[in-house]
């Protein structure tokens, strides 16, 4: 074997070995399991071919959360990464209470989600809750946000933007702080306007910032369901479930491995769907070097 | 495609110098409704803290009332404190995320000089599948996890939290994207000097990639210090678990959510990130953004 | 003292060598608990325990605090699967059939001689054994197990011109009192709701608190059968719905459990429907005077019961099970029941329990205890079924869907009724 060949796979072990076990075994695993039953008590499993797919395709649950799931990842994703961009270019430069600033938008990096979902539900509670009581200034109506299908979503999209754009503004603004500010003004001095200015020099220069930041916001879109489990439970009636937390639902809460392992398959073919698009479209448009 | 850090080194002095310094471009309105948006958006944004610091600091009866006369209370910290033992959780937290962190670096280093330097068969599809890891994050596969983690023994430890994360497809591609930036001529200096390949990676690349290295980690730290569904499944026991599991089970009770005691709870265990961040906020954003990350 | 054949071919040697009780041969047992009551309820039961251990130098016991009643369940069998379970555990009674299907509980009958089994098991309120035995055994030892009541604010009552002594006992009472608790300021907006009936997340309990009255039991004895589109199912899902739709009496949409008690509280909420176990919290935190009372009637009063039973882990070894099996006969004896009363408000399970000189001068103190023990003569068992979890969860969708006002009644029900078969159908032979 040759030398560069020997060194490069003695470099790779503790990563390959790491990987194989905990993702690429497990989803093979996974992918297998999902052709057999659940064994339960004293029938142990046994090979049911599609069956569980079909039972899937006609589980209502499985339509809704997947129906969530990507209304919620296109709020979520645009919006935390458009807001975290917002929030570096009010924070970079000279500004009113700066510091104070910077770390009011940190905070959701340091509060974990599990704890700060119960201060969402005193905000959300209908009545005396906070933003009802702010409401009930302007004589605005009593909003049930969490008790309501029309809402309870966009309540949960709500605490995660909340979430989210705090931590992915700190990259934002890292990556502002590292544009010439000769560029800019080379291009005020031609005379184009802030917006211009905007779109043409900065956004193009941060694009690799937003690359590395929306894959993050995409895997958080169908990974991160913490406020689901504190302050909706995926009610009422499904209308706040996203797919991962009814996976955990069907696996740990109603024992039905073999079908959550069905439902994971699906994830995963979403998932590197995504990857695949992301890297192959989004790669064009990223400022070469 | 790419993340890799600027190759052009001027932009690390310039970056120092405030991007704001155009006074005149933007008009005196603008800049009077832009200070206002930020401090409303910091606002909206600090009010979950500020709330949990008013209902900690107030008795209960003033959970839902804001009034400035509502006498102030101590007495919620030691209740908290006293119904769990969140020292050890706090404990837990810290060593699951900076042994996760610590590993993360060491193997995804090795592993990302490896394709961004050395040539050998199978590169492209073992990158590949590096790069499904990216997506496929762990997380994802509870049950089968679970499983392995029995197989183990492992279940109900720390680092059974940890060991599916300590390889990351991230990390590996981030750090890939930034060696194959630095030029080769440095290997071959190095290389001729006799530095043999682990110390090629620890001089020369594992510097230049310093703020690839702190980027990746405040990810890291970030994810597994919020991380809980994985920990709740795999932890039984207060010697294992972690804030997040420890928060949640605190927070659970039927007779209804106690605002006061659990914010006082989140507090005590977000303080000490968050003063450091008050603290330390100017050098810590400086030092990331004079390394010019991305 | 007198062992079963059962247990005396396993765990004769065992026991020997236990008798015999050395610390050095002390047994280690370790139980996992929720707390659905507050901070208070977790240092009861560890001091409990250790009080215990105090008295049992061969015994050597860790309690460990799980959280909630579904995540409890879920840790325990988690844990089952993987061949790590504890000796013991609180939880919910209506897991009873899961755990059995689950295969991993041993009933208690083994453990003690027929004489003591009749007495201990036959102590208890036969409300609560509804969901602890199934084909002849005794699964689950009633623990702290509870019941929804009404509580109502008795300044509330006299502002609205009722007797506050006099609260509603009858559905169409309920209605009639909740229409004059509800106070509407000068823009037509309510300002305090009559009644409020939590319907988020885990509606199907409290739900039962109308279904029962109404006179359906919402699941068959063996735990395989559910009549969820029973017609006494669906007016009493109709009569909930109505509260707020037609009557105007309580907030639209599902209400979240966890704020009911701030609700009432903060005058939000006039009457309340809650479990017996938030008695302790509400009597520190209410800033009024308050009453307890049954859940009102329609064809008579009823409730179902809630709460955690005591389960006995199979894999354990014979002389862990003898010794889990004395540590609850202990723990849910008449004084230790007492203490957990009136640190947490739930339900001492036994006639006995309520004779102690403590739970006595602790009813003149806190007369509300009582009425849980009184409703208990109406009480039934709460939905307990195989593949529990699934087949709650299939009726919380629905009732969440009619709250919300997604779905009607009937056609709500019926759908969950074909679900609910769905699933239960396997267990039906």
């Amino acid at each position: 074997m040759r030398r560069e060949t020997l060194h490069a796979w003695l470099l790779l072990l503790p990563a390959a070995v790491l990987l194989a076990s905990f993702t690429h075994i497990p989803a093979i695993e996974t992918v297998v399991n999902s052709f057999f039953s659940t064994a339960r008590g004293m029938r142990p499993s046994h090979f049911v071919g599609l069956g569980n797919y079909r039972n899937l395709i006609a589980d209502p649950t499985f339509w809704q959360a997947m129906r969530n799931n990507l209304l919620y990842a296109a709020i979520t994703i645009p919006l935390s990464m458009g807001i975290a961009l917002a929030m570096a270019l009010l924070v970079r430069g000279r500004i009113g209470g700066r510091g104070f600033l910077r770390m009011a938008f940190f905070t959701p990096t340091v509060l974990p989600l599990i704890a700060v979902a119960n201060i969402w539900i005193f905000f959300y509670t209908p009545g005396f809750g906070l933003l009802n009581q702010i409401g009930a200034l302007f004589g605005l109506p009593n909003m049930n946000f969490l008790g309501q299908g029309a809402t309870a979503l966009y309540a949960v999209a709500a605490v995660s933007v909340w979430k989210e754009a705090g931590f992915f503004m700190i990259f934002y603004l890292a990556a502002l702080q590292t544009i010439p500010p000769s560029l800019i003004e080379a291009a005020r001095l031609e005379g184009a306007s802030s917006w211009h200015v905007f779109r043409r020099v900065t956004l193009p220069l941060i694009m690799p910032t937003t690359l590395f930041i929306s894959v993050n916001a995409v895997i958080n879109a169908f990974r991160l369901v913490d406020q689901v489990f504190v302050m909706t439970q995926g009610g009422p009636d499904n209308a706040s479930t996203l797919l991962f937390y009814y996976i955990y639902q069907v696996g740990f809460q109603f024992w039905d491995t073999a079908y959550a392992a069905t439902l994971t398959v699906v994830m995963l073919a979403i998932l590197v769907a995504i990857a695949i698009g992301q890297f192959f479209l989004l790669d064009r448009k990223v400022h070469y070097r | 495609m790419t993340f890799a850090a600027p190759a052009s080194a001027p932009t690390s002095a310039t970056a120092a110098a405030p991007v704001s310094a155009t006074p005149g471009v933007w008009p005196r309105l603008d800049r009077v409704l832009m200070s206002a948006g930020a401090w409303m958006l910091g606002l909206l944004w600090i009010a979950p803290l500020l709330y949990a610091a008013w209902t900690a600091f107030h008795p209960s009866a003033y959970e839902t009332r804001f009034d400035l006369l509502a006498p102030l209370s101590l007495e919620n910290f030691p209740l908290a404190w006293k119904q769990a033992p969140f020292a050890r959780y706090f404990l837990n937290t810290v060593i699951l995320v900076t042994s996760i962190l610590s590993v993360q670096l060491v193997v995804g280093t090795l592993a990302a000089f490896a394709f961004a330097r050395l040539r050998f068969a199978g590169r492209g599809i073992l990158f590949g599948l590096v790069l499904v890891q990216m997506m496929v994050m762990p997380d994802i596969l509870l049950v089968e996890n679970y499983r392995t983690m029995r197989m183990l023994g492992l279940v109900d430890t720390i680092a059974a939290i940890g060991l599916p994360y300590m390889a990351s497809g991230f990390g590996i591609f981030l750090l890939r994207q930034t060696f194959m930036t630095i030029p080769r001529e440095l290997d071959e200096a190095a290389r001729i000097e006799g530095v043999s390949l682990l110390g090629l990676i620890w001089r020369v690349y594992v510097p230049l990639a310093k703020p690839t290295y702190l980027a990746f980690g405040l990810v890291s730290v970030s994810a597994h210090w919020n991380d809980f569904i994985w920990p709740l499944i795999v932890t039984n026991s207060v010697s294992s678990r972690p804030l997040t599991v420890g928060l949640s089970i605190f927070a659970s009770p039927d007779s209804g959510v106690q605002w006061s005691v659990i914010n006082a709870a989140t507090l005590m265990t977000s303080a000490p990130l968050l003063i450091g961040f008050l603290l330390f906020q100017r050098q810590f954003v400086q030092s990331f953004m004079r390394a010019g990350i991305k | 003292m007198k062992f079963t054949s059962l247990s005396k071919m396993i765990g004769g040697a065992a026991v020997l060598a236990a008798t015999a009780a050395t610390p050095a041969l002390a047994v280690d047992l370790q139980f996992y608990f929720p707390v659905a009551v507050g901070g208070s309820a977790a240092q009861t039961i560890e001091s409990l325990t250790k009080t215990y251990e105090a008295a049992h130098p061969d015994v050597h016991i860790k309690p460990v605090y799980t959280g909630s009643y579904t995540e409890t369940v879920a840790k325990a069998i988690t844990a089952a699967r993987g061949g790590n379970p504890p000796q013991l555990a609180v939880i919910g009674a209506a897991e009873m059939f899961n755990l059995i299907d689950e295969n991993i509980v041993v009933p208690f009958d083994g453990y003690v001689s027929k004489q003591e089994a009749k007495a201990w098991f036959g102590g208890f309120y036969p409300a609560f054994m509804a969901n602890s035995q199934a084909f002849g055994k005794t699964w689950g030892i009633p623990f702290q197990r509870s019941t929804p009541v009404m509580y109502w604010n008795k300044d509330a009552f006299k502002k609205a011109g009722l007797d506050p002594n006099q609260p509603p006992k009858t559905w169409g009472e309920l209605v009639t009192d909740a229409q004059k608790l509800t106070v509407r300021n000068a823009d037509g907006k309510v300002t305090q709701w009559g009644v409020r009936i939590p319907t988020a997340g885990f509606p199907y309990w409290l739900y039962q608190g109308l279904a029962i009255p109404a006179g359906v039991t919402l699941a068959s004895k063996d735990g395989t059968q559910v009549n969820f589109d029973s017609p006494a199912a669906v007016k009493a899902a109709q009569f909930m719905l109505d509260l707020t739709t037609r009557y105007k009496v309580m907030e639209p949409g599902t209400l979240d459990w966890g704020t009911t008690p701030k609700a009432f509280f903060t005058g939000n909420a006039a009457i309340i429907w809650t479990t017996t176990g938030n008695l302790t919290n509400i009597t520190k935190n209410a800033p009024f005077p308050f009453g307890v009372g049954f859940l009102p009637a329609d064809k008579h009063f009823g409730a179902p019961t809630g709460g955690g039973n005591w389960y006995l882990f199979k894999k354990s070894t014979a002389e862990q099970k003898q010794a889990a099996v004395k540590f609850v006969q202990w723990m849910t004896a008449p004084t230790q029941a007492a203490k957990w009363t009136m640190a947490t408000g739930y339900v001492a399970p036994r006639p006995a329990d309520w004779d102690t000189p403590a739970l006595k001068a602790y009813v003149k103190k806190v007369p509300g205890a009582l009425v849980a023990r009184e409703q208990l003569k109406y009480a039934g068992p709460e939905l307990t079924v195989y593949q529990n979890a699934r087949v709650t969860q299939i009726l919380n969708n629905a009732l969440e869907a009619i709250m919300s006002g997604q779905k009607q009644p009937a056609p709500a029900l019926k759908q969950a009724q074909a679900q609910a078969d769905a699933v239960l159908r396997p267990y039906q032979q």
